[in-house]
């Protein structure tokens, strides 16, 4: 071998070792009257073994409920004709006869009933099994002792009629039932799924306005395309949309800018003074339900007393850390409903959620002051937190006096876990986004039975059973009302400020809306130039 | 140089199994449960926790969790299930493909620029393009990759959309070459650097004068007695750094939604997938011995005088 021949050799091998390398294939682009989204990777596309808002801004076009939600958050009948109650704990729901899911297999109540009973089913070990609590038979597909099998698979409170009636019977009256049937969990399943749901998550199929065009294609993206069969009411007015998953929010923003994507529904929070410069028109602003809380462990009993509590409230300046951290966008506390849900009033909370720190040292001082350190809890997951932490740290320095103020950034996955051992020593960044947009969704689970903060009030639990009870939605919002006074007057958690979404389009696309809701951008409405 | 393949390749058995362990270890020594933190904010039920900590075997004892995952691996050829439920097998699969093509790219970018650099500066020590080379090389060595990276992306991107700016869509190779070439401008810099000094030096030394005494043709003389000889560091340097690209490029694959090895390990690590982190650790530890060895039966064919055995 010569010396050139020997060199030649060595690249030869290195070459060699290094080809393992595959091609693959580019999507098509422009002109064919679908969209692409910037989105984030969902866990799963099954309704029911998912809580995540990037599952559901999928699935929500995939699958349509029995309920759908109107663009400011009422439910009207989407695959049912009716949906009627007359004592609010057993349900009648007429299903729209003819409709078809994706593979022509009909819809029929047997498709809801399977589809619950499946997800409820402990054994399943589904994400969102406790949203099916309310129905009759919960507990004995989720028997207390977790070792034991449960004795049915069967949910009793469901009872199939006929193809196109379902009964339902709920364990207590719950007005509240058909916002809960808008909840993406509750869609119903084809006989398909059930023959392997593994195969099901990764190619879904829904009785919605689009269908899956080729399988999820992990972390890279998700294609779906207008269903021709389709008989509701959501008719797309394009053909298709692709879910392009980005691992980083700065990337999938760059990628709108050089008009690679034509929708990203949530622009990074640091790129939004550059994005509505940048945009124009087609910067878009939208309302979430997403609010944030400071909440308190009323098990130790220096944050029991509600003087206290209040005190702390009125000595945060909300707009203050607005402007100092959210560029002044988000919209501040005035409740603990966020505006974007139903039963919100303006100024419910009045003076209390007020920045008022001469009122603030008053109450503070009645309550008896506070002694040892203040521990403030939050997660790692938004580097915001820990910077509106520091200026909560430092009004109640300043206002109140407080100066031995410790931060306890905990890991993100930890952080959850940590809360619901009652782990924390300090008050904590709570937060809560509608899973439906129902003044009951915010209230009974924050605030109801078994609640995180340890608070007990007969009265706040009265109200909100009186209200489940109502028999017409005005009398239902009255009486949450009246329990949201009772919990901001105890002030177990204090409202800070409610979410502001930041979107962005292409010139492209039109008609873009986005809803606070889970049903995230309104896909079908969106319009694209030839 | 067989048996010291052979031998070399049996010497990774230990390796591998101590690498496992020590991965496994760590991944759980993370604090936080991992089957409550998949659920996030929304309320689970216990029986919920139970089946998925059972179905995954996270009630057991640590050591009985690794011996089952090895089990599972040995007697199956199963790396397990994240706890999604989804193959880490097939969620391995499509990652590394992802990263075998950007690591190439970017490995074949500073193979032949930076060799082709090295060799200009280095015949042309002193002058204007040692020191441009020399220069150049300083400042992206200096400048951090996620600057190179934004900077590149923007600039070529999307003010001049040259190149595409994020995403895999428009497949390899035409997807892989500004992530590529910026992932690839740090070694670069390493491989022109090497190859400019080593070239440099052997051109001084006696052999080279000999060659040229005998009336052999410059470019024989730089290129068969020159350069072979100077490529043995070069070549070191190359071989390690295809082992690291081939582990992922966090950083980079980031900035332009590269779905790679590099982003999954650092999720999984943030969600305690323990089954992923070192099912991908562990092929890396494998590519690394393997690359490594590749490298040292290489020394052999650039220099006669190294024998193994």
């Amino acid at each position: 071998m010569t010396g050139l021949g020997r060199t030649a050799a060595a690249a030869a091998v290195l070459l060699a070792v290094t080809t393992g390398a595959t091609a693959c294939g580019g999507g098509g682009k422009s002109g064919d009257g679908t969209f692409t989204m910037g989105h984030s990777e969902p866990d799963h596309l099954t309704p029911g073994n998912t809580t995540s808002s990037y599952s559901f801004d999928v699935i929500t076009n995939l699958f349509d409920n029995i309920e759908g939600l109107t663009k400011d958050g009422k439910p009207y009948p989407l695959a049912a004709q009716s949906v009627d109650t007359a004592d609010q704990k057993t349900w009648t729901i007429k299903l729209q006869p003819g409709r078809k899911f994706h593979n022509g297999e009909p819809v029929t109540a047997s498709s809801f009933a399977d589809a619950w009973n499946w997800a409820a089913y402990g054994p399943n070990a589904t994400q969102a099994n406790e949203y099916f609590q309310h129905l009759q038979g919960y507990a004995d597909l989720n028997p207390e002792d977790t070792n034991a099998k449960p004795k049915t698979d069967k949910l009793s409170g469901l009872q199939v009629e006929n193809d196109t009636t379902l009964k339902v019977t709920l364990d207590g009256p719950f007005s509240q039932f058909p916002y809960l049937l808008t909840y993406p969990a509750y869609a119903p399943l084809p006989k398909a799924a059930f023959k392997d749901m593994k195969a099901f998550d990764d190619h879904p199929i829904g009785n919605g306005p689009y269908e899956m065009d080729g399988n999820w294609q992990h972390n890279v993206q998700i294609k779906a395309k207008a269903f021709e069969g389709y008989q509701g009411q959501r008719k797309p007015h394009n053909k298709g949309i692709t879910w392009k998953s980005y691992s980083s929010a700065d990337t999938a923003y760059t990628d709108l800018r050089a008009g690679r994507i034509d929708v990203l529904q949530t622009i990074p929070a640091a790129k939004v003074p550059e994005a509505k410069r940048l945009l124009g028109d087609r910067f878009i602003a939208h309302k979430k339900s997403t609010i944030d809380y400071l909440a308190f462990p009323l098990w130790d009993s220096r944050y029991a007393n509600p003087k206290f509590r209040q005190a702390i409230s009125m000595a945060i300046d909300r707009q203050g850390i607005n402007k100092a951290v959210y560029n002044g966008d988000y919209i501040v506390a005035d409740s603990i409903l966020p505006p974007a849900v139903q039963g919100h009033r303006d100024n419910a909370c009045g003076e209390l959620c007020a920045f008022n720190p001469a009122k603030a040292k008053q109450l503070f001082q009645e309550a008896g002051g506070f002694k040892g350190t203040m521990e403030l809890y939050f997660s790692n997951a938004q580097p915001t937190y820990y910077q509106w932490m520091q200026i909560v740290a430092n009004s109640l320095k300043q206002n109140l006096g407080i100066t031995d103020v410790q931060f306890r950034q905990i890991p993100a996955s930890d952080y959850f876990s940590l809360l619901r051992k009652r782990g924390e020593k300090g008050p904590y960044r709570q937060n809560w986004e509608a899973d439906y947009p129902s003044p009951q969704n915010y209230l009974e689970n924050m605030y109801g039975p078994g609640n995180r903060m340890g608070w007990d009030s007969k009265p706040f639990n009265d109200l909100i059973g009186k209200a489940n009870g109502a028999a017409d939605q005005a009398e239902a919002v009255k009486f949450y009302n009246q329990a949201e006074d009772v919990a901001l007057q105890e002030m177990p958690q204090i409202p800070l400020w409610t979410w502001a979404g930041q979107a962005g389009r292409s010139s492209k696309v039109d008609n873009v809306t986005v809803t606070p809701y889970a049903l995230g951008l309104l896909v079908d409405e969106v319009t694209v130039k030839k | 140089m067989w048996r010291y393949a052979l031998r070399r390749l049996l010497q990774a058995v230990p390796v591998f199994i101590g690498t496992t362990l020590l991965i496994y270890l760590l991944v759980f020594a993370l604090p936080g449960d991992p089957i409550q933190a998949m659920a996030g904010d929304k309320p689970v039920p216990d029986s919920v926790l139970h089946t998925l900590r059972e179905r995954y075997n996270l009630n057991d004892p640590l050591l009985e969790q690794y011996g089952k995952y090895m089990w599972g691996l040995l007697a199956h050829g199963d790396l397990g299930e994240n706890y999604d439920g989804q193959k880490v097998s097939a969620m391995l699969t499509g990652r590394w493909q992802v990263t075998a093509k950007l690591a190439v790219t970017a490995w074949a970018f500073e193979l032949v620029f930076g060799i082709a650099l090295g060799v200009w500066a280095g015949l042309r020590r002193g002058k204007l393009a040692d020191t441009l080379v020399l220069g150049g090389t300083t400042l992206l060595i200096a400048v951090p990759v996620f600057v190179v990276g934004y900077t590149a992306q923007i600039l070529l991107g999307v003010k001049w959309p040259i190149f595409p700016s994020a995403g895999v869509d428009d497949g390899w190779p035409y997807s892989y070459l500004l992530p590529g070439m910026v992932l690839g401008s740090f070694g670069l810099s390493y491989v022109a650097r090497l190859t400019r000094t080593s070239l440099a030096e052997n051109l001084r030394a006696d052999y080279v004068r000999t060659a040229r005494a005998k009336g052999l043709s410059r470019t024989r003389v730089v290129v068969r007695h020159g350069l072979r000889n100077s490529l043995i560091p070069v070549v070191t340097y190359l071989g390690v750094d295809f082992g690291s690209l081939m582990g992922g490029a966090i950083v980079t694959e980031g900035i332009f939604n590269l779905p790679g090895v590099g982003q999954q390990v650092f999720q999984s690590i943030q969600l305690k997938e323990g089954p992923v982190v070192v099912g991908a650790v562990t092929l890396l530890v494998l590519i690394f011995i393997l690359v490594n060895l590749v490298v040292d039966l290489l020394y052999g064919l650039l220099d006669p005088r190294i024998r193994y055995d």
